[in-house]
């Protein structure tokens, strides 16, 4: 979405949603990754808002649509183009505000053209009756609101996915609006403050380009030394640059990316292989374990800080109690690594590190934590009174103007062939979160999940003689592993779904494809071609099958 | 056209949508209340809020009613705080005073406020109590019906609210329970484990089980923080008794959250207790990771460091930040790669 707006970010709050007339959730399981924030959409329901849910799978939310667009996976992108079709097609979309504030309409009709509903349903299965009517309440709602989260992200197409999404916030003039907009829903509590904080390769903090010379050079001057303007290399890549040994250290902050990962097997190869690796986190993790030095880090419970949540909202951290042992803030490990590499630097408490971020990003330079003691601070805040900004795009993008992405369908990375004829598709439930480092150690959530297991369809379980609760095995080209058998016609026929959230015993990510997005390299988590087979002869019945 | 009312003699605007018992707590009135809850439809149950409006003839519950142009309120009078004593009475009789879990831990109910505020006491003697103490070892929510008042907050926010429709009223009158239906415990039912029915719930009658027993009120400090799970960032406030983390209350002025919670941020706070917390610095000795003390795993690793940057170049390193842990830690490790080693392999895990 930046390419098309300029910022990836979540464009309205979570309490407009509320108050939307119309809300499009589109690849999210917004009941169990974000209960609180799919309370209101549950509202607006109430209300008598209309909610519309494209997802291959029936969940909570389908369960609550006024329509569910049950597509086939990685088919969003027809969808989308279709509904762009209609929308252009009828002459639905906001004329006054396409002429005035975007780029490249044009193109985009002559590209949706070929994109008809019935073209759509074919590739799609979505009846093409209801991809036109979809579009038509989506363009007359008067304000709609588009929310996704990682079931469109996650894929080798990821980008494309959006990018096709955001046009019908563009044709409709929803970017800018209340209680309407484009909003991806960040999955970890973080991801919006790492990505502040400039935690990727081509970004400084506060989202500046590492390209761009002006924000280089603020950063220079503050730091006293030269930074590199060639953008540094992405995860995945540097899981490559291991194995040729080119990448020599690796240091990694409290992830378990040794079982988070898709197609984790590669991931271990490349850390056996690191010559140094150094792992901070709050728990021997299977990443820690592989590790040389292990740095123990206190609880976000523990510590001054702030979290950036999913709408832009930098939050404060109250330290409530005690580390223990000899645990340290993350900050301060990091403070005495650089003091002990020869770079002098001192600050009396984890607000200066904020401060240093924020008086350099723009963005965040009016928020500091005398400010957001009460309320966090949605950015862009570029001055201490400035009151922060609840929706983007209002006056003006960030860009110069908002421009149509014309993007056209590709199959998925590895679809079903006659070797691997079923679909695996990945998600998380509500009691147990990511791969459960923390939620495993929860007194209790143990009896949340009392199955996990392997989803499949009824039809499918009859073709391959398999019963609810047989114990099965389920391999893809990468790995393979065994449990049991849960039969549910929640996801469709082809497709077989399990959780990530089980690393002993069940590792799914050694099944999954880490064919990735060529912008953004998030791997297809979404989607990947297995085979299950019934086991006749059980090797071992993994735990918590 | 007049577009104001009076409460107690004041003039106040109207607002579209406000309650008498809104409008009359917005000009600093005091107005007692059992059975409201600010987020879900008033039930108009425990007639406390009542108040007298010029021109009807009864009393009139102020939760239930909008106030409209040139209404003329009267919030209290003798009869009507005479009137709410004789049904705080009421209600405690059923309900024992005596060693109120909720009073000792968690400091005054809503109830025992109010009747301490009214100076009524309880004059319940033993089998008058109504309500039950169902069986249920679900581990997160200790209920206990002899205190249950029926004010039906609890229900009206797990259907109304949370939408999860776990827990209803049933039976009549005096032996009236709440249930969930066709489940004696909360596990099995659609319970989905927010916690939001203890939150609400203006006695002792549900209670965090987690937190039962560990402290008392005068012990209890809450410290605001935002919830470490998901990118909601519900706010939270982190319960400490004597320097030890005992529970989570929500945070009602939280903007993303307003006070609601997922079973996440209301009880899975407490892996951070967890006995298998690191507690040193480890480093890998003859193969096996053994705790060292923090001078000698920095040594070790800025030694390594050193080396591998004289020889290699700043491409030899990649750090990967974390989007769970807080912003400063996430700012200083790209500042470690940027300024420091001289690289901008720096990435975070999740590309989510
Ligand atoms: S915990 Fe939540 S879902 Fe369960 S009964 Fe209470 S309000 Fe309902
Ligand atoms: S359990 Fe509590 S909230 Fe529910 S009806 Fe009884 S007193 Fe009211
Ligand atoms: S309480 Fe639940 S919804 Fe709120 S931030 Fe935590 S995990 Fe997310
Ligand atoms: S608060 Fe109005 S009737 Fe209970």
């Amino acid at each position: 979405m930046a390419v098309m707006v300029g910022r990836g970010a979540m464009t309205n709050s979570i309490a407009e949603l509320e108050n939307a007339k119309l809300i499009f959730a589109t690849g999210t399981n917004t009941t169990e990754t974000h209960p609180v924030l799919a309370l209101r959409v549950k509202r607006a329901v109430a209300r008598g808002a209309k909610l519309i849910v494209a997802d291959p799978r029936r969940i909570e939310l389908t369960g609550l649509a006024d329509r569910w667009l049950r597509l086939r996976i990685g088919t969003d992108i027809p969808l989308y183009n279709a509904m762009a079709h209609v929308i252009i097609k009828e002459g639905l979309y906001n004329k006054e505000y396409v002429e005035r504030r975007t780029e490249g309409i044009e193109e985009l009709a002559d590209f949706v053209k070929g994109y008809t509903p019935q073209v759509a349903e074919k590739i799609s299965g979505v009846p093409a009756e209801d991809i036109i009517a979809t579009a038509r309440e989506y363009a007359t709602a008067g304000n709609a609101a588009i929310i996704y989260t990682l079931g469109i992200t996650e894929h080798s197409c990821g980008v494309h996915n959006v990018q096709s999404l955001a046009n019908l916030g563009l044709l409709c003039g929803y970017f800018g609006m209340e209680s309407a907009g484009v909003n991806p829903l960040r999955g970890q509590n973080n991801v919006q403050g790492a990505g502040d904080a400039g935690c990727t390769p081509n970004y400084l903090p506060g989202y500046q380009r590492i390209s761009n010379r002006e924000a280089r050079e603020a950063w220079e001057r503050e730091w006293g030394v030269p930074i590199d303007p060639n953008p540094g290399k992405t995860k995945i890549s540097i899981l490559d640059e291991i194995m040729e040994d080119k990448v020599r250290c690796v240091y990694i902050m409290g992830e378990n990316t040794a079982v988070s990962d898709a197609n984790v097997l590669k991931t271990r190869a490349a850390l056996d292989r690191v010559e140094f690796l150094v792992v901070q986190d709050m728990f021997l993790t299977d990443t820690a374990k592989m590790a040389d030095i292990v740095l123990p880090a206190a609880a976000f419970a523990e510590v001054d800080g702030t979290f950036s949540n999913t709408e832009r909202r930098v939050q404060l951290l109250n330290k409530a109690v005690e580390p223990p042992g000899e645990a340290r803030a993350d900050w301060e490990i990091f403070l005495d690594i650089i003091n002990r590499m020869g770079y002098p630097l001192h600050y009396n408490h984890a607000s200066e590190v904020w401060d240093e971020q924020a008086r350099n990003s723009p963005i965040l330079a009016g928020i500091n934590y005398d400010r957001i003691r009460m309320q966090g601070i949605q950015w862009p805040c570029p001055t201490t009174d400035h009151p922060g900004t609840p929706y983007l795009h209002k006056e003006e993008f960030f860009s110069e103007k908002g421009y149509f992405q014309p993007v056209p369908h590709v199959d998925l990375a590895e679809p079903p062939d006659a070797e691997y004829p079923l679909i695996l598709t990945t998600g998380r439930r509500r009691p147990t979160y990511h791969t459960g480092t923390q939620t495993g150690r929860v007194d209790g959530f143990e009896l949340l999940v009392p199955r996990e297991g392997l989803e499949v369809h009824p039809d499918d379980a009859d073709a391959l003689g398999i019963a609810d609760g047989d114990l099965v095995e389920i391999s893809s080209r990468r790995g393979s592993l065994q449990l049991n058998a849960i039969i549910t016609d929640k996801s469709p026929e082809g497709v077989v779904f399990m959780t990530f959230h089980f690393p002993e015993g069940v590792l799914t990510n050694i099944l999954t494809t880490d064919a990735h997005d060529p912008v953004t390299e998030t791997a297809e988590f979404k989607a990947c071609a297995v085979k299950v087979a019934k086991v006749t002869e059980p090797e071992e019945i993994p735990a918590s099958g | 056209m007049s577009v104001t009312a009076t409460i107690d003699g004041k003039s106040v605007d109207i607002r579209e949508g406000e309650s008498i018992l809104e409008a009359a707590r917005r000009c600093g009135a005091e107005v007692p209340t059992l059975c409201y809850d600010s987020r879900v439809d008033p039930s108009a149950s425990c007639r406390l809020c009542v108040v007298k409006v010029d021109g009807r003839r009864l009393p009139v519950a102020s939760c239930a009613h909008a106030l409209t142009a040139d209404m003329n309120v009267t919030t209290s009078d003798d009869e009507l705080e005479e009137n709410r004593k004789t049904i705080l009475k009421l209600v405690l009789s059923e309900n024992p005073t005596e060693e109120c879990r909720s009073c000792i831990e968690r400091g005054p109910c809503e109830l025992h406020s109010l009747a301490t505020d009214y100076g009524v006491e309880s004059d319940y003697y033993d089998g008058a109590i109504s309500g039950r103490i169902p069986e249920d070892s679900n581990p997160f929510i200790a209920r206990d019906y002899s205190q249950c008042i029926l004010c039906y907050r609890c229900t009206r926010v797990c259907n109304e609210l949370e939408q999860a429709h776990a827990i209803i009223p049933e039976g009549r009158g005096f032996g009236t329970n709440i249930v969930a239906p066709f489940h004696e415990s909360l596990l099995g039912s659609n319970c989905t484990f927010c916690g939001q029915c203890i939150q609400t719930c203006p006695t002792g009658a549900l209670m965090d089980k987690k937190m039962l027993g560990k402290a008392v009120a005068e012990d209890v400090t809450k410290v605001r923080s935002i919830c470490p799970f998901c990118g909601t960032g519900c706010g939270i406030e982190l319960n400490v008794a004597k320097g030890e983390f005992i529970g989570v209350t929500p945070d009602w002025d939280a903007p993303a959250s307003a006070g609601s919670l997922c079973v996440k941020g209301q009880f899975g706070i407490d892996f951070i207790r967890s006995p298998d917390r690191l507690t040193t610095p480890l480093v890998r000795r003859d193969g096996v990771l053994q705790p060292a003390t923090w001078d000698e795993a920095l040594t070790l690793l800025v030694d390594k460091f050193q080396t591998v940057r004289a020889e290699s170049g700043p491409g030899a390193f990649a750090l990967w930040s974390s989007a769970r842990a807080p912003s400063e830690g996430n700012f200083l490790m790209q500042k470690l790669a940027r300024a420091v080693l001289g690289t901008n392999n720096i990435d975070n895990c999740s590309r989510t």
